[in-house]
């Protein structure tokens, strides 16, 4: 049995944020899970696709979070308990359902994990989620700890289904990829079969339905102030006459810091956790006694903004500060030492930051980029576009591995800044420079938000190449499925959709699909494509060699290695293709037998046929 | 009990995430609380792993500049790249063995003096424990158990509370049974030299 499923209520063991959200949910008894994968919320998707496998809860990788979501509203809809999970930037997709979907609410409960990145671990940017609460009028719950991340998403099924409203949990990565211990509590009973009834007027948001819809969402709105005003989520602690008013991960240094400082006696800490509708009674009541209150919250000023709101309405005139020179930044992550510092520096105690070793005369240790795998298509698909159109073409590229390919050598990406948005802009770019432009995007993406541009692109004649690097999976959050991948070594029957036919189907006249590991053939067809004007597919399939061993029928093929007689130290190898499995030593480059996957880009591409097939590991050694 | 803040620093398949795992249920088997973060954008793809372990009082989950009770490194570059989190305090055991970035493979990028660092960093810690982890690993049968041989130097210097015999017992619920036996020899392998410098 999954071990979410099998812990015993009571228990306490350690968790992974994420793994305490989903068995959050399942305590809620979830019974419809939807998810598109994004760092850092994919693992909690993870449980919820295993847990699917042997229960009646559904679960399903959608095309994209906007699908994600409005299944997920389906099934609440009908009165289930509903969950959808996605990292930040995801929301923006989903943000045209889930604004309209804030007027006519659910009949079950329906929360959505929104996970932020501050820092950009692995994001294009850090925008502050607690923003779409105001924007969309919905509640918004924010944990301090993994424990709370898992009571807290019990919570919002409750406070969902009592509002009648979708629910917000808003993580950041320090949450999601933190582990700390968590107390079991019993799994509520999934109710897998809902109802759906008729009322058109009070479902379908044409605008004289939207009329009556909007004063009803500021109705529940009201109410969910009310309920942020007397949540246990929102706690005042301490009542020294400093204070400082905090969220998320923030409370955890803020606690810390002011027990460091010695200090704790002279605090009051209003900790958010109810955070939208903001509390404006309790914040109220809280600023009363205070002499200056300091604001501590990763991202954008959300909490400032509305303390000093409340401190205005109430006519108080404290000094609360928060973000600013010398004080709190807009900017990434906190941690420990920071917020210690601003908290001695608002509040003027001695604090001296524990002093590192001196590591300026250290040695400078080279960056570990990270880098295209060993047997990576995506590598021998621009090495081959690379060979064609060198740096005369613009190449926008998308979300995804692929997106290391703009490191040199093979430096094939000018441009990013959303999913699809390689193909959306690539017309942009065709029409204002008149210069060849290849746009790059993956099958995930391609299938998340890469049909519509191309549908555009067709219809309005733009001049451009795609070439979809479809590696059968979705690489870079752990290869989870998208609508193009076949599921039956799982026992799971999908018709995958075929990239051709939807390519086709769009209209797209000049398309060709190709292995990129045969080299030569995949350079002529980028050549062939590039002789019609308009808009041409190419689909460079092959593989993602992580995901390949991982297949039934997985067979190792043989290393490669340098035959050290022939090769003259052209370094072409190294120089086009930048393969990891490669080194060089004493001038002479060799292939690591461990890294090598036997795909054979480079053979083809030594001038002096030098690279050829090991026998076996030990004599590529 | 005092807070014991411990890094642990790597590279992308050392097995640093497991590794910081088997400590945290080790410390809740004997009622120490612990607290965890890990980053690990692109461990598959060559970058570095980082985990946060914090036993004990506290809420926060990472560890500040100067703050690191004990260093664990898996890669002396990766090591020397994390010392700023080391204090007068800190004691380091890191492993010898070294694993170059691809820019070093390809003469983009030089790998350091490692033996001149350490002696630096050996000089400016309470202790300095350096093995050749990596070595030791393969003796007891298995490359793969470097997180092991690391985890056994850390219960050998004596510089944790933690009972040897929990972080066993942990090793064996959290590791696949058929690396057990090569994980729990690379243990000991790595208890014994830690024990012995």
């Amino acid at each position: 049995m999954h071990p979410l499923l099998a812990i015993e209520s009571s228990q306490s063991i350690l968790l992974l944020g994420n793994e305490a959200i989903a068995r959050g949910a399942l305590e809620a008894g979830v019974a419809f899970a939807t998810a598109y994968p994004g760092t850092p919320s994919s693992e909690i998707a993870l449980q919820f696709f295993q847990i699917s496998r042997e229960s009646d809860l559904y679960f399903e990788y959608s095309a994209n979070e906007k699908v994600a979501l409005e299944m997920a509203a389906g099934a609440a809809m009908c009165g289930l308990r509903a969950m959808t999970s996605m990292k930040h930037v995801g929301l923006n997709v989903a943000a045209d359902a889930l604004m309209t979907l804030a007027y006519t609410g659910v009949n079950g409960a329906l929360v959505l994990v929104v996970a932020d990145d501050p820092f950009m671990f692995s994001s294009q940017n850090e925008q502050d989620t607690r923003w779409y609460g105001k924007l969309s009028g919905l509640p918004i719950l924010e944990p301090s700890t993994v424990a709370e991340a898992k009571e807290m998403t019990l919570s919002a099924f409750d406070l969902s289904e009592s509002l009648k409203l979708p629910v917000l949990l808003r993580t950041t990565t320090r949450i999601n990829h933190a582990s700390g211990m968590v107390t079991m509590g019993p799994l509520r009973e999934r109710i897998v079969k809902g109802a759906f009834e008729k009322d058109p007027m009070s479902y379908v948001c044409i605008p004289a339905v939207s009329r009556e819809l909007h004063p009803k969402l500021l109705d529940k709105m009201g109410r969910a102030a009310a309920m942020a005003d007397e949540s246990p989520w929102n706690r005042i602690e301490g009542d020294g006459r400093w204070g400082i008013v905090c969220n998320g991960v923030s409370y955890g240094y803020v606690s810390d810091a002011i027990h460091e400082l010695g200090a704790a006696d002279r605090f009051k800490v209003l900790r958010v956790g109810f955070s939208h509708p903001f509390p404006e009674i309790l914040t109220h009541w809280f600023l009363e006694g205070c002499e200056k209150v300091l604001v501590a919250e990763e991202g954008e000023p959300y909490l400032q903004e509305a303390v000093r709101n409340c401190a205005h309405r109430n006519g108080m005139m404290l000094p609360i500060h928060g973000k600013g020179e010398g004080l709190f930044s807009r900017l990434y992550e906190f941690d420990p030492t920071t917020v210690k510092r601003v908290i001695s520096s608002y509040f003027h105690l001695p604090f001296t930051a524990s002093a590192s070793i001196r590591t300026d005369d250290l040695p400078e240790v080279p960056a570990r980029p990270p880098n295209l795998c060993p047997g990576c298509p995506h590598r021998a698909a621009y090495a081959a576009v690379r060979e064609v159109f060198g740096d005369e073409a613009i190449y926008p590229t998308d979300i995804g591995c692929y997106t290391l390919g703009l490191l040199p050598p093979l430096r094939m990406g000018d441009f990013l800044i959303a999913m699809g948005a390689g193909i959306g802009t690539a017309g942009g770019f065709a029409r204002a420079t008149g210069r060849k432009v290849v746009a790059f995007i993956g099958d995930s993406t391609f299938f998340h938000s890469g049909l519509s541009p191309l549908a555009s692109a067709v219809y309005n004649n733009h001049d451009f190449m795609v070439v979809i690097l479809d590696n059968g999976t979705t690489g870079m959050t752990g290869h989870q499925p998208h609508p193009g991948v076949d599921l039956r070594h799982l026992n799971l029957e999908r018709a995958p959709v075929s990239i051709e036919a939807a390519v086709k189907g769009l209209g797209v006249e000049n398309l060709l699909t190709v292995n990129p590991f045969k080299y030569r053939k995949t350079v002529a067809a980028v050549r062939e494509l590039a002789r019609h004007p308009g808009v041409s597919v190419l689909i460079a399939r092959a593989p993602c060699p992580l995901y390949e061993r991982t297949l039934p029928h997985y067979r190792k093929r043989r290393p490669f290695r340098v035959n050290a007689a022939k090769c003259r130290g052209h370094k072409v190898c190294l120089s086009k293709l930048a393969c990891p499995a490669f080194f060089a030593a004493e001038g002479q480059v060799g292939i690591d037998p461990d890294r090598c996957t036997g795909c054979a880009l480079c053979a083809q591409l030594c001038p002096e046929n030098a690279i050829m097939p090991a026998r076996d590991k030990e004599a590529a050694r | 009990m005092k807070t014991l803040r411990i890094m642990i620093v790597a590279v992308g398949g050392q097995g640093n995430i497991l590794a910081a795992r088997i400590l945290g249920e080790a410390a809740a088997a004997v009622g120490i609380t612990p607290r965890m973060s890990e980053f690990h954008g692109m461990a598959q793809r060559g970058g570095v792993v980082e985990s946060m372990v914090l036993l004990g009082e506290g809420r926060a989950y990472c560890i500040p500049d100067g703050e690191a009770d004990i260093l664990l490194g898996f890669e002396p570059s990766e090591t020397i790249r994390a010392a700023k989190k080391c204090g007068a305090h800190s004691v380091i055991i890191t492993n010898t063995a070294p694993q170059p970035p691809f820019t070093v493979a390809t003469g983009q990028s030089r790998y350091p003096d490692i033996d001149a660092a350490l002696a630096k960093l050996a000089g400016r810690v309470k202790r300095l424990i350096a093995l050749d982890a990596t070595s030791l690993a393969a003796r007891a049968g298995s490359p793969l158990s470097l997180n092991m041989v690391m985890l056994g130097a850390l219960a050998g210097s004596g510089a944790t509370h933690l009972p040897p015999e929990k972080l066993r017992d942990a090793i064996q619920a959290k590791t696949k049974a058929a690396h057990t036996g090569a994980n729990l020899a690379a243990f000991e392998l790595g208890a014994n030299t830690g024990a012995q410098m």
